[in-house]
C-alpha cells in the first residue's frame, strides 16, 4: 500500500523547481490548501477558493499530498488540481485507506473527480465573498469491507456550495478567513466505505466551516468542522481539526493538524496528525 | 445541538468582528501613529516608489507619472486614510487609472511590494493589514479601466 503515493511524493519533488519558474497573480496563501478530496480549501472541507494563484488572465494549478496517522488507520492522498482564468478548477485525487486488521493490512482506494466553479465574488477585494458551486464524483476500488457493513454502491456525486471571505486586519489587525460549506452527500466515510446504508440512503444536508487566522504573511492558524451522515448505523462521527498552514512562497505550502475522527467502522476514539504538502505551479 | 452551535457561534461573532473593522476610515488616528505619522508614511512611499522603479511588471503604467507628483499625492493618500491630519489632493482613482488596463495580476503585483516595504520597514502586521483594508475597497476602481 502506498507505493504509488510515495512515488508521487518523488515527482512532487522533482517537480517543485520547475515550478519555481512560474507563479500566479494572486496574493500569497490565496489558494488554500488542498483539502482530503482534492479540491482547493482546507485539509477537510473544500473552500470557495480555486486551486493555485492564477487571476483572472492566467491558469495555474497544485499537486498535493497529505497523510494522515490514526489510531487504527492511515489515509493517504495525492490530489491534482488545476483552474483556468480563476473561473473552473477540475481536480483528480486518490484516497488510500490502510486498515490495521491484527491478521495484517487492508486498503480501501477511492477515486475523486472534482469541478468548481467560482459563481461571483473574490476571497479578498470587492463586495461580495467568493461563492463557489462544487461537484465530486467518488467511486471506491474496494468494495469488500463497504459491502460487508451494509453500503449500497460503491460510487456517487457530492455537491458543495461554499463561500469564503478573508477579512483584512478583522481580529485585532490580523486577518481572519471564514469559510462555510454546504455539501449534499451519501457518502459514508467521505465514500471509504461506499455510500448509502441501512440507516439512510438519501442525500442529506451537511455544513462545514473553517475559521483560520493569519498570524503573519506566511502562516496561519485554524479550526475546521465537518459533518458526516450515519447511514450505516455505526455511529460514523462529524469530524474537526487545528490546523497550522506555512505558505513559505507561492510555491509550497505545508500543513499539519490535528484531527478528530471520532468513530470510523469499528473503531472509535480516532485522533491523529494530518500533514500536507502542496507545490503550486 | 450544542455540539453544533458552538463553532456556528463563533462564525458568526468573528462576522461581526470583521464587519465592525472593515468599516473604512474614521477620524480615528491610531494607525497613523502605528505608520509613523508623516515621516514613516513618506519613508514608506520612498520603499514603494523604489520597489515599483525595480518591479518589471508594472513599471510600464508610471512611465508617465511625474515622480515628485506622484510621491506628494501618494503620501497624502496613506496619510489621510489612516486618519492623519492630511487631505488628498489628486483626481480621483477612476480619472487616474482610466484606460491603464490595469490587470489584477498588476494591481497584487504593487500589493506585494507595498507588503514587502512594510515588511522592510517593520511595520507591525496588525498595522500593516489595517492599511491594506482601507486600501483594498479602491481596487474596483482600479483595474479593467
Amino acid at each position: 500500500m502506498g507505493v504509488p503515493i510515495r512515488q508521487a511524493a518523488c515527482l512532487l519533488l522533482l517537480c517543485l523547481p520547475l515550478a519555481a519558474q512560474a507563479g500566479g497573480g494572486r496574493l500569497l496563501a490565496t489558494g488554500g490548501l488542498t483539502q482530503l478530496e482534492g479540491a482547493a480549501g482546507g485539509g477537510l472541507v473544500p473552500w470557495a477558493v480555486l486551486a493555485g494563484y492564477g487571476t483572472a488572465d492566467e491558469t495555474g494549478g497544485t499537486i498535493a499530498i497529505s497523510h494522515t496517522v490514526l489510531p487504527d488507520y492511515n489515509l493517504s492522498m495525492l490530489g491534482l488540481a488545476y483552474t483556468f482564468y480563476n473561473r473552473v478548477e477540475i481536480s483528480a485525487a486518490r484516497q488510500s485507506l490502510a486498515l490495521d486488521l491484527g491478521s495484517g493490512t487492508e486498503e480501501i482506494r477511492q477515486d475523486i473527480l472534482g469541478a468548481k466553479v467560482r459563481l461571483t465574488g473574490d476571497l479578498v477585494y470587492d463586495t461580495l465573498p467568493q461563492l463557489s458551486l462544487g461537484l465530486q464524483y467518488k467511486r471506491n476500488r474496494d468494495m469488500d469491507t463497504p459491502e460487508a457493513v451494509g453500503a449500497e454502491r460503491k460510487d456517487g456525486v457530492d455537491a458543495y456550495l461554499a463561500v469564503s471571505r478573508l477579512f483584512l486586519g478583522a481580529i485585532g489587525g490580523y486577518d481572519l478567513l471564514l469559510n462555510g460549506t454546504l455539501r449534499a452527500t451519501r457518502a459514508n466515510e467521505l465514500g471509504l466505505l461506499g455510500q448509502g446504508g441501512p440507516d439512510n440512503d438519501s442525500y442529506k444536508l451537511m455544513p462545514e466551516i473553517s475559521v483560520a487566522v493569519l498570524l503573519n504573511r506566511s502562516t496561519a492558524v485554524g479550526y475546521e468542522y465537518r459533518r458526516k451522515p450515519d447511514n450505516l448505523g455505526l455511529d460514523e462521527s462529524h469530524w474537526h481539526d487545528v490546523f497550522f498552514a506555512w505558505f513559505p512562497s507561492k510555491q509550497l505550502a505545508f500543513a499539519a493538524a490535528l484531527v478528530d475522527a471520532g468513530s470510523v467502522g469499528p473503531y472509535d476514539s480516532q485522533r491523529g496528525l494530518y500533514l500536507s504538502l502542496q507545490g503550486s505551479f | 445541538m450544542n455540539r453544533f452551535a458552538t463553532p456556528w457561534l463563533a462564525l458568526a461573532l468573528a462576522a461581526m468582528l470583521g464587519a465592525c473593522a472593515s468599516s473604512g476610515p474614521t477620524r480615528d488616528d491610531s494607525l497613523y501613529q502605528a505608520l509613523g505619522e508623516r515621516e514613516g508614511i513618506e519613508m514608506l512611499v520612498d520603499g514603494l516608489l523604489f520597489r515599483i522603479s525595480e518591479n518589471q511588471k508594472i513599471l510600464h503604467h508610471f512611465t508617465e507619472a511625474d515622480p515628485g507628483r506622484l510621491h506628494r499625492t501618494l503620501t497624502e493618500q496613506f496619510c489621510e486614510l489612516s486618519g492623519g491630519p492630511c487631505t488628498y489632493s489628486g483626481d480621483d482613482m477612476v480619472t487616474v487609472h482610466t484606460a491603464m488596463r490595469i490587470t489584477e495580476a498588476e494591481f497584487n503585483s504593487l500589493v506585494e511590494d507595498l507588503i514587502q516595504v512594510m515588511e522592510h520597514q517593520r511595520i507591525p502586521i496588525q498595522a500593516q493589514n489595517r492599511l491594506l483594508a482601507r486600501l483594498a475597497p479602491m481596487r474596483s476602481e482600479i483595474i479593467g479601466l
